[in-house]
């Protein structure tokens, strides 16, 4: 009972990091109908942009909260400009012609982005310094809580909840919805189409980027490929939860993380990657549009 | 026709030994690549732009086939040629060349069964949900295959016989060909493209969308088993990292960028694509980063030479 609670929260803390990047893949779809294949890659970036900042403050030999802190915003905000980089150069040129050459750009994105890491950051794994101590902080029996395990979890519910209050309550989600359900409307309305797509690329980016900083303290283990399988694992999550669904991506994220580590943890870790794809079909049987997607009539 | 066919086999036999004995080992490697990728892109191109069903899992039915090519000339092969050889009193070439023969069907049939067996129930969904799905199937065949020991498993398949050569190469490059031109050419043919344009329409003029589609998937997962079978006999060794899902993602690029419903197009996309990491080769480590800029300049160039294409222009006016 005690293992299986060990993995659960092991699981929980994987869900939420998927959630996270889950949400710039669902936000993206939302307004632009596009698999931004490229944002696992965004996750990668932010962890390397963690890895030499933390080495340029002495962010590992004299850590503290608001060193960690600067690292985190940092890297979120200078990934959020990377996004809106990638958006502006590659994507807004393609928008009006077929989904499917923006979706192989995106493709093309992403390849460069991998390669170029390799070529930049060097093909060979990195250990992302402790900027935070790991300490255990609560024991209930066997189970152990350490205050990286809570700090992913708290760092990635603070940041959900305020991405729900920003779509949710602020003009510029309301500018978002209006210009996800459709671009001409709101345009029509006086939004800055534009504008709306590019602020939802910087804020997808920089959740990944803070999603490559927690996997970073957790997983000290930093690659210019890294970000392939989470990507993939974290978009899996979206569609599960309903492409374009904020909620959805966060629920299609925690389900992802906790049967990924229950299934390495009692059957093989080899088998892991194939589960998360099995479920994911499985749902997708008997939900066609996810979990909470919406499910339209269909018209000529 | 029959004369037709008759002389491009003659003529695959001459370039055979032509071929064999005068180009460099690296080209012709790069030649039967080349083959392989015509014959992968052209199957996708059924599915994906005759059909308009999006799939990224092509590589799962390559690696079907692949694996269990290898695995009958890995483990029964001897023993079939020594039959062969011995109690019929065939030569080892043409027992060599039965083998093989027998190898190329089982690959395409199982990775057809294996396309029937997916594609009934996934081709139910639609869009960006279907191709997450068979992106999802592949990565499970993937899996699935790693962990079984009898094929390698993580070491690799090894020691796999190579028995493809220029004329198989050739041969079953043009059937391919022949097969699917002539099918997108046909009535099946039009249902087909139907069902890509709107497929509630075609619904309604009476065509069985989910025979269409699900007949296209197994057409498509048969001739990417048969590719699966040549590379596996072309390399001798076989790893579940050459079947990952950019395997798929390549060969979807190859489709898109070759213009989706043309063969032309695809096949020439396929040469290039299949050339271009080999010329730069000559730039060593720059040469990922360069492919991977000229795949996003020839996207964004090629909207550029169509212009907004004229869907968005009727839009404008409306």
């Amino acid at each position: 009972m005690s293992e299986f609670l060990q993995q659960l929260i092991n699981g929980i803390s994987w869900g939420s990091i998927y959630a996270l990047i889950a949400l710039g893949y669902t936000m993206v779809y939302g307004v632009l109908r596009l698999i931004n294949f490229a944002h696992g890659d965004i996750y990668m970036l932010g962890a390397m942009i963690g890895y030499y900042l933390s080495g340029w403050v002495h962010g590992a030999t004299e850590p503290s909260n608001a060193k960690a802190l600067l690292i985190l915003l940092v890297s979120m905000i200078s990934c959020g400009a990377i996004g809106v980089l990638i958006e502006k150069t590659c994507y807004r040129p393609l928008r009006g012609s077929l989904r499917l050459n923006a979706l192989i750009t995106a493709i093309g994105v992403s390849l460069l982005l991998e390669n170029g890491g390799q070529l930049v950051f060097g093909p060979d794994p990195k250990f992302f310094p402790q900027i935070v101590k790991v300490k255990e902080i609560i024991r209930f029996g066997d189970v152990a809580f350490n205050n990286i395990q809570l700090l992913i979890l708290g760092v990635s519910i603070g940041l959900m909840l305020m991405l729900h209050c920003v779509v949710m309550k602020t003009r510029m989600g309301k500018a978002m919805r209006a210009v996800s359900f459709s671009h001409e409307t709101a345009g029509l309305m006086g939004i800055n189409v534009n504008r709306i797509i590019s602020f939802t690329f910087f804020i997808g980016s920089t959740l990944a980027a803070a999603a490559g900083i927690l996997v970073g303290l957790s997983n000290p283990k930093i690659e210019p490929l890294m970000g392939i399988m989470p990507g993939l694992k974290a978009f899996v999550a979206a569609v599960l939860g309903g492409i374009g669904n904020v909620v959805g991506a966060m629920l299609g994220g925690l389900i992802m993380g906790i049967s990924e580590t229950l299934v390495s943890g009692y059957i093989s870790s080899t088998y892991r990657d194939a589960f998360a794809f099995f479920i994911l079909i499985f749902i997708l049987l008997f939900k066609p549009h996810g979990l909470l997607g919406k499910t339209g009539p269909e018209k000529l | 026709m029959w004369l037709l066919n008759g002389l491009i086999v003659i003529t695959l036999l001459i370039l055979q030994r032509v071929l064999t004995l005068h180009l460099n080992a690296y080209y012709f490697q790069i030649l039967i690549y080349i083959g392989i990728n015509i014959i992968l892109a052209v199957s996708l191109n059924l599915i994906n732009g005759q059909t308009g069903q999006f799939s990224i899992g092509h590589a799962g039915f390559m690696a079907i086939g692949a694996y269990v090519s290898a695995s009958l000339t890995y483990y029964m092969g001897p023993w079939f040629i020594h039959f062969l050889t011995t109690s019929v009193g065939l030569p080892d070439g043409i027992a060599k060349g039965i083998l093989f023969a027998l190898a190329l069907t089982l690959a395409g049939i199982t990775a057809a069964s294996a396309g029937l067996l997916v594609g009934l129930p996934i081709l139910r969904l639609r869009g960006d949900y279907l191709a997450i799905a068979t992106l999802g199937f592949g990565e499970i065949i993937r899996v699935l295959i790693l962990n079984t020991d009898a094929v390698g498993g993580a070491r690799g398949f090894t020691d796999i016989p190579e028995y493809t050569h220029f004329f198989w190469l050739g041969l079953l490059t043009y059937i391919t060909l022949l097969v699917i031109c002539n099918l997108i050419h046909s009535t099946k043919g039009r249902a087909f493209s139907a069902i890509r344009e709107d497929e509630i329409a075609a619904e309604s003029i009476g065509i069985n969308t989910t025979k269409y589609k699900v007949g296209a998937f197994v057409i498509g997962s048969f001739f990417a088993g048969i590719a699966g079978c040549l590379f596996a006999h072309q390399v001798g060794y076989l790893h579940t990292n050459s079947f990952t899902f950019m395997r798929s993602i390549e060969i979807v690029v190859m489709v898109v960028l070759g213009g989706m419903s043309s063969i032309t197009g695809t096949v020439i996309a396929a040469i290039v694509l299949t050339i271009l990491p080999e010329l730069l080769r000559f730039f060593s480590e720059f040469r990922m980063v360069l492919y991977s800029l000229i795949l996003i300049l020839l996207m964004l160039g090629r909207s550029g030479v169509f212009g907004n294409s004229r869907i968005s222009k009727i839009k404008m006016t409306m």
